[in-house]
């Protein structure tokens, strides 16, 4: 599976979200009437059904909520990259998102780890940003 | 509204499968899932002791066409009529529909069809065609299929209640203990702590025999009132209770691992048959990974949080526990037939007909599905 191929079936919302990355931001959504952060982009909050919102700057920090390693091969593009990690990440300011850890101890990953973006991936036409470890944290 | 409208109301009739195992030895068969769906309900039709004209609903599942269905089961004319999704989920949606026809009176006697030709047509799950945008942002990262989703809980909960390595082996393993006492499983060969050991990792920490399997079958099931079960020459299996709550956001990952949903189900569902988790008698937990079945037990009340690993590897849900479950082999062993075939073993559990399988006593059965559709029924014997 190539990136590329899917940026024509997304809504046009979702593009600024790309340029953000694009630009090394992690640009999100938020809500104008209620202040809620969204991700994905969507065209309506899903707290009080505002369509008015803007694209914000997050501060790229959270948590490690979870992780796995993949060792199936689901995607031929990911073949050499078996085993790799995917975490979900939980942003300070709310939503959760998948995304990658970049570490060179894949052994330490441990939920509850406090997290910063970085924006060092490329995939096609595709920033994709990872994260990485900057402290222990808590779990629970 | 009254708690009551449901109550007893609704019996299941007529239960019909697959032989799971012998379709499965048959390694180049290709086959279509509504000829598995037709045979199927001409053995439910045949256990129940009905006429197919008295047949007045039809929900199908997996299936994508209830008209094509309809025509090739020759149900012409049914009062309610439709097709769910092929996702485990919809089993207990689809039996809580036709429960809820035949409660309100909208058909009387309704068959719920599954068909599932997965292996014939090498069905994966996972790494297809993003099924919407918010996929592709995990696409993006190569997170893909419903076990990695589960997975992602299950390492958090590992971490959370710090849970050794190969906690989950006595589910695989009990799985596999029932499978073996069932004629038409398709997994009967033993399975040590060793062979689950060194299996290999899917979606870490979860290992082959976490994950349901892959292959062809059909479920078909017949619900009327218990008015009309009265009459046929079976025991009674009815229906006390039944209750759903969804937990549904961009991600299967549940971020309170289904804790919520399961306790507003379970309450809404003990509450209304007038039971708690001790008078359970066994439980037929939907396992498409074994971490559900932890995730379930805790949800409904079985267990503390954090605990039910324990729980179960002290052999509280083996046959001979406390509360046997999944007597037929579950979804790692027996069949991966999405909920349907654990309805079955349900009913199968309640009229006696278990066999070597048989838990002694069972008069109140459980059926639980912990995923983003929680549903729960309570199930009983009549007399």
């Amino acid at each position: 599976m190539t990136t590329d191929s899917y940026r024509s079936t997304l809504p046009a919302v979702d593009a600024k979200y790309w340029e953000g990355t694009d630009s090394g931001e992690l640009r999100i959504q938020k809500c104008d009437s209620c202040s809620m952060w969204r991700f994905p982009p969507s065209g309506t909050c899903p707290r009080c059904l505002s369509a008015d919102y803007s694209w914000q700057v997050s501060a790229g920090r959270g948590v490690l909520w979870s992780w796995i390693r993949m060792h199936q091969r689901y995607f031929a593009a990911f073949t050499d990259r078996i085993p790799y990690n995917v975490a979900i990440i939980k942003l300070d300011e709310g939503p959760r998102m998948i995304s990658s850890i970049v570490t060179d101890n894949p052994q330490d990953l441990r939920c509850g780890s406090r997290v910063e973006v970085v924006f060092a991936r490329k995939d096609g036409e595709f920033t994709l940003p990872e994260f990485r470890i900057v402290g222990p944290g808590t779990l629970p | 509204m009254s708690d009551d409208l449901l109550r007893d109301k609704v019996a299941i009739v007529g239960i019909g499968t697959s032989d799971f195992g012998a379709m499965y030895r048959d390694r180049d068969a290709k086959r279509s899932a509504y000829d598995l769906g037709q045979q199927a309900f001409a053995e439910a039709l045949a256990d129940s002791g009905l006429e197919k004209d008295s047949i007045d609903g039809l929900l199908c599942c997996r299936l994508p066409s209830y008209q094509h269905m309809a025509d090739v089961l020759g149900i012409r004319r049914p009062r309610i009529c439709n097709s769910y999704e092929g996702s485990g989920r919809m089993s207990g949606v689809s039996i809580q529909t036709a429960a809820t026809a035949i409660a309100t009176g909208m058909a009387e006697t309704v068959a719920c069809v599954y068909g599932n030709n997965g292996r014939s047509v090498s069905a994966r799950y996972g790494g297809g065609e993003p099924e919407s945008a918010t996929a592709f942002y995990d696409t993006a990262y190569g997170m893909t299929s419903p076990g990695a989703y589960v997975a992602m809980m299950y390492q958090r909960y590992r971490e959370m209640y710090n849970v050794p390595d190969d906690a989950l082996a006595p589910l695989a393993i009990g799985n596999r203990h029932y499978a073996q006492l069932n004629d038409r499983a398709v997994m009967k060969a033993e399975l040590t702590l060793d062979m689950y050991r060194e299996a290999r990792y899917i979606a870490e920490p979860l290992r082959l025999y976490d994950y349901c399997l892959i292959n062809d079958g059909a479920v078909a099931i017949i619900l009327t009132t218990v008015e009309r079960a009265r009459a046929l020459n079976r025991p009674t299996v009815v229906i006390s209770a039944t209750a759903g709550a969804g937990d549904l956001s961009n991600l299967y990952t549940s971020d309170d691992l289904f804790v919520e949903s399961c306790r507003r189900v379970g309450e809404e569902v003990y509450r209304k048959a007038g039971v708690g988790p001790s008078d359970i008698d066994c439980a037929q937990i939907y396992d498409n990974f074994t971490p559900t079945i932890l995730f379930s037990l805790e949800g409904f009340g079985f267990c503390e949080q954090g605990t039910a690993w324990k729980w179960v590897g002290e052999g509280a849900t083996q046959q001979g526990g406390v509360l046997p479950i999944n007597t037929s082999g579950g979804h790692t062993s027996e069949s991966y037939m999405q909920g349907w075939a654990l309805h079955v073993e349900a009913v199968r559990q309640l009229r006696g007909e278990a066999g070597e399988r048989q838990v002694p006593n069972c008069e109140v059965l459980q059926y639980i599905c912990a995923s983003p559709i929680v549903t729960s029924h309570i199930l009983r014997r009549l007399d």
